[in-house]
This record gives structure tokens, C-alpha cells and sequence, in this order.
């Protein structure tokens, strides 16, 4: 039986619902929401602040950390540990080679930049959300960068390309992939891009052709979250 | 063809493409790739001639030579106090550019200024690496005695001060407060209770509502009459 409609009545290249929010955490240098579906990103960024440990400081440029972390009962499964775990590290790691293109920190050498990434709720694309939350809250923080970085995941789902899947598409019983990507905004240059589950080399291309307007139309929402904190309209 | 495709004062994020062709150059927070000039920062667009700058909305303060700032002293060294102004970098303050008065071999530096005084003080260095000299030998430049420090975004000192420091001597006039403001973003207030309070209120208004236009008008009737 092949996947033809979607568990949640989407076409096949339609995203969740998203909506994003800057300036979501006053005591932090920078903050964002990011919400797409039922998933839900709170990034705060704090820096550039003096780094520690010593022996981590660059003085050629400044340093950019981040700590992923879900909540205990954010997702439809068990508990989850809070603190770090295996894969809390390597998402931390794929955010910070995601993010770090397009920032330049040369000049605050020595220092460091946290972005602290928290998920109260979960249902799949969780790294896809943080990084395009953490972006805005990056670009909020006042951190010189090029260029924005949206996220989406795109995949296969019983022989169906989709985008963006919820957990029910990632667990559906069949052969499913599930592609989360980012990209830069202007030159489309693909700064994260990994894969679980099995898909054809000709799925694949088709599924990186859906991630491009699907990219726009997060950058779309990260665009409005900046310019709605500073408009003069909201100030009244 | 070289074309503007962002209007003067308008809020820009990262990455957005500011101008095409060659005509026009990159200023402040802003940078060529090809034909275009894109922003670097989420600022409003300012245009002067040919060049286009970005001036931030938010950020960390930049140390510059000749800033007036407000710090914590955070340590005592051999020479000298250790100064934090708010951001990544310490600075320095030497006993020879703190003050005139003739010191002992072994004198004891916290009886001039202890660990946790604020202090008002020039910068006079910046290094590649962000080593800062401050001196406090200037007329105005001095350790601060009671009243309260508040924290504002550095970007917004230039609307707490004004035109020819307009806003802040309607601030001081009408809280009948001393208001020194500091470029790191830091302001001390000094006055009465209610005044110190006024004040203080009345400067996180003018950061909330900064790039509103009229904003002393509207602070003038905020502040209401003399206190």
C-alpha cells in the first residue's frame, strides 16, 4: 500500500503550520521561538562573554557553542534524561557547523557565543527548528552574519517525497528517509545535510529540489519574526 | 544598472540584499559579493552619497579609543585596577592614570578604590586583542559614589543622550537627578528615591521606544511637569 495522503491532510511539499517570535527571553542578549507543528524551539543566545576553559580561547576569532537539549517529557515517548546525551552532543555539533558559515566572529577574539537551544515539545524535526530559531536569535543577539540559515527536513515516505515529516511519517511502518537539511538564504549553500532510513539516488535529488522553496518559505517567517520585534507599530 | 532597493531607515536582517550594480559601496555592516551589497547585521539602512552602512539595532558594545564608560572594578593587580565594562574583555586601569596623588611602595590600592567600586573612565588603548587602558584623569572621570548603575543596550545611548545632549538634560531637569551615561551602555543616576526611580524608568522607555520619532516631545509629557 503506497503512502498517498498524508496523516495530516498536507500536500506533499506543504509544511506544518510554522510561526516564530524574536526576543522571547529579555535577560539574554538575544532570544527566538521557533514553532512548526507541534514542535517547539527556544533558543537564547548570551555573548560574546569571556571564554572558559583558557586553553578553548582562539585569538583569531571568537567561538561559537551550542547546547541542544529536549525537555524530560517533550516528546510522545518515555522520559527523556534531562542533560546531555550521545545525541544531544552531536546535534549541539551538525547546529554549530550549521550556524558557523555565516557568522563572523573575528571580531571578538578570545570569547565565546552560547546559544542555548531548548525543546519544551517535540514531534520530529526538532534540529530543523533549532537551527532556524537559533539564526533569528543569533541575528537578534546583534552577531555580524552574512547571511540567514533556514532548516527543514525532506524525505521519503513509503515511496512518497515529502517535506517536512512528523513523527508519525518517521515511525510510519514501511521504508521511510528522513533528510534534515539547512541552507543559506542568498547563495543556497547547504550547510547541514544528514539522512536516516534508506532512499533511491533519484529519490534523493528529487527530495533536495522540494528542500529549496521549502527553504524560502521558512525564511519567510524568520524574516517577519526580526522586523515584527522592531516595527514601530508594536511599540504603541 | 545600479539600483537601491532599500529606502533610508528601513530595518533590515542579515543577508538581505541592500543594492545592485557598482555605483553604490559598502559602508559599516555591510559587504560586496558580485554586484551586490547585502547587510550584515539586523540595523536600519543608512545611506550617505555612495556608501551604504547598516547602524545595528542590537550588538555587544565595541571598545573605542577616547569612549567614556561606567565599570566594575572586578580585581587588584601590582600596578593597577582591573575593570569590567560589561563585555568579553577586562581592561586595565594604572595607578599612574588613576590619580595625581604621590603613592607609597606597598600602599595598600583598595584604600583609593576597592574590589566593586563603579568607576568612570576613558578609554585610552584598544589592541588587536582587545587589551584595554582606561584613565581616569580627565575632568568628570572619577569613582562613583552612591545613587544606582542601570544597564541599557549600548546602541541606545545616542537616543538617551540626544541631540547636543538634549534628552538627557530634559532627564535631568525634570527627575532632578546627575545622569552620566556611559558609551558601554550603562548610566548612573544619582538624586533622591523617587527621582533615581523616575529616571530609571524613564531611560528603559526611551530604549523600548528608540526609534520612534518625536521622542523627546512624547518624553516631555511622560516625564509630566518638574518633579
Amino acid at each position: 500500500m503506497a503512502y498517498t495522503k498524508r496523516l495530516d491532510d498536507r500536500q506533499n511539499d506543504e509544511l506544518r503550520p510554522m510561526s516564530a517570535k524574536a526576543g522571547v527571553i529579555p535577560n539574554a542578549d538575544g532570544s527566538a521561538s521557533f514553532i512548526a507543528g507541534k514542535t517547539t524551539a527556544i533558543v537564547a543566545v548570551y555573548g560574546p562573554r569571556e571564554l572558559f576553559p583558557k586553553f578553548k580561547q582562539n585569538p583569531k576569532k571568537g567561538l561559537l557553542r551550542c547546547h541542544y537539549a529536549m525537555m524530560p517529557f517533550s516528546g510522545s515517548g518515555e522520559r527523556i534524561r534531562p542533560g546531555t546525551s550521545r545525541r544531544a552532543q552531536e546535534i549541539s555539533m551538525v547546529m554549530e557547523h550549521a550556524l558557523l558559515p555565516v557568522i563572523d566572529l573575528k571580531e571578538f577574539p578570545n570569547s565565546v557565543v552560547d546559544v542555548y537551544i531548548q525543546l519544551p515539545q517535540t514531534d520530529a524535526g526538532t534540529r530543523c527548528a533549532a537551527i532556524s530559531a537559533a539564526s533569528i536569535a543569533l541575528a537578534d543577539a546583534g552577531i555580524p552574519m552574512k547571511d540567514m540559515i533556514s532548516s527543514v527536513a525532506v524525505g521519503q515516505v513509503d515511496g512518497t517525497i515529502v517535506a517536512d515529516l512528523s513523527y508519525g511519517e518517521e515511525s510510519y511502518p514501511g521504508i521511510v528517509s528522513d533528510i534534515p537539511i539547512a541552507m543559506t538564504h542568498n547563495t543556497k549553500q547547504v550547510t547541514l545535510l544528514q539522512m536516516d532510513g534508506e532512499i533511491t539516488k533519484e529519490d534523493l535529488s528529487k527530495a533536495l529540489e522540494v528542500a529549496k522553496p521549502a527553504m524560502d518559505k521558512v525564511y519567510e517567517v524568520q524574516m517577519k519574526a526580526l522586523k515584527d520585534k522592531f516595527s514601530v507599530e508594536n511599540k504603541k | 544598472m545600479s539600483e537601491l532597493l532599500k529606502k533610508e531607515r528601513e530595518i533590515v536582517i542579515p543577508g538581505e540584499i541592500l543594492a545592485k550594480g557598482m555605483d553604490f559601496l559598502p559602508g559599516e555592516n555591510s559587504y560586496r559579493e558580485n554586484d551586490n551589497i547585502y547587510s550584515k547585521a539586523l540595523g536600519l539602512v543608512y545611506v550617505s552619497g555612495r556608501v551604504i552602512k547598516i547602524t545595528p539595532l542590537s550588538g555587544p558594545y565595541i571598545p573605542m579609543v577616547g569612549d567614556r564608560v561606567i565599570g566594575r572594578v572586578t580585581d587588584i593587580t601590582m600596578t593597577g585596577w582591573r575593570i569590567n565594562t560589561g563585555i568579553a574583555y577586562s581592561g586595565i586601569l594604572n595607578v599612574k592614570d588613576a590619580t595625581t596623588r604621590f603613592i607609597k611602595k606597598g600602599e595598600d590600592l583598595s584604600k583609593i578604590i576597592a574590589i566593586g567600586d563603579y568607576v568612570i573612565v576613558m578609554i585610552t588603548q584598544v589592541t588587536s586583542q582587545r587589551l584595554i587602558d582606561f584613565s581616569m584623569r580627565d575632568p568628570g572621570l572619577k569613582k562613583i559614589t552612591g545613587g544606582r548603575v542601570i544597564k541599557i543596550n549600548s546602541h541606545k545611548v545616542p537616543r538617551i543622550i540626544g541631540k547636543q545632549a538634549s534628552m538627557v538634560t530634559l532627564l535631568r531637569e525634570k527627575t532632578g537627578c546627575d545622569i552620566t551615561v556611559g558609551q558601554n551602555g550603562r548610566v548612573w543616576i544619582r538624586g533622591t528615591p523617587e527621582g533615581e526611580l523616575k529616571a530609571a524608568r524613564a531611560i528603559k522607555r526611551i530604549e523600548e521606544r528608540s526609534h520612534e520619532s518625536g521622542l523627546t516631545k512624547s518624553m516631555e509629557t511622560f516625564l509630566g511637569g518638574a518633579q
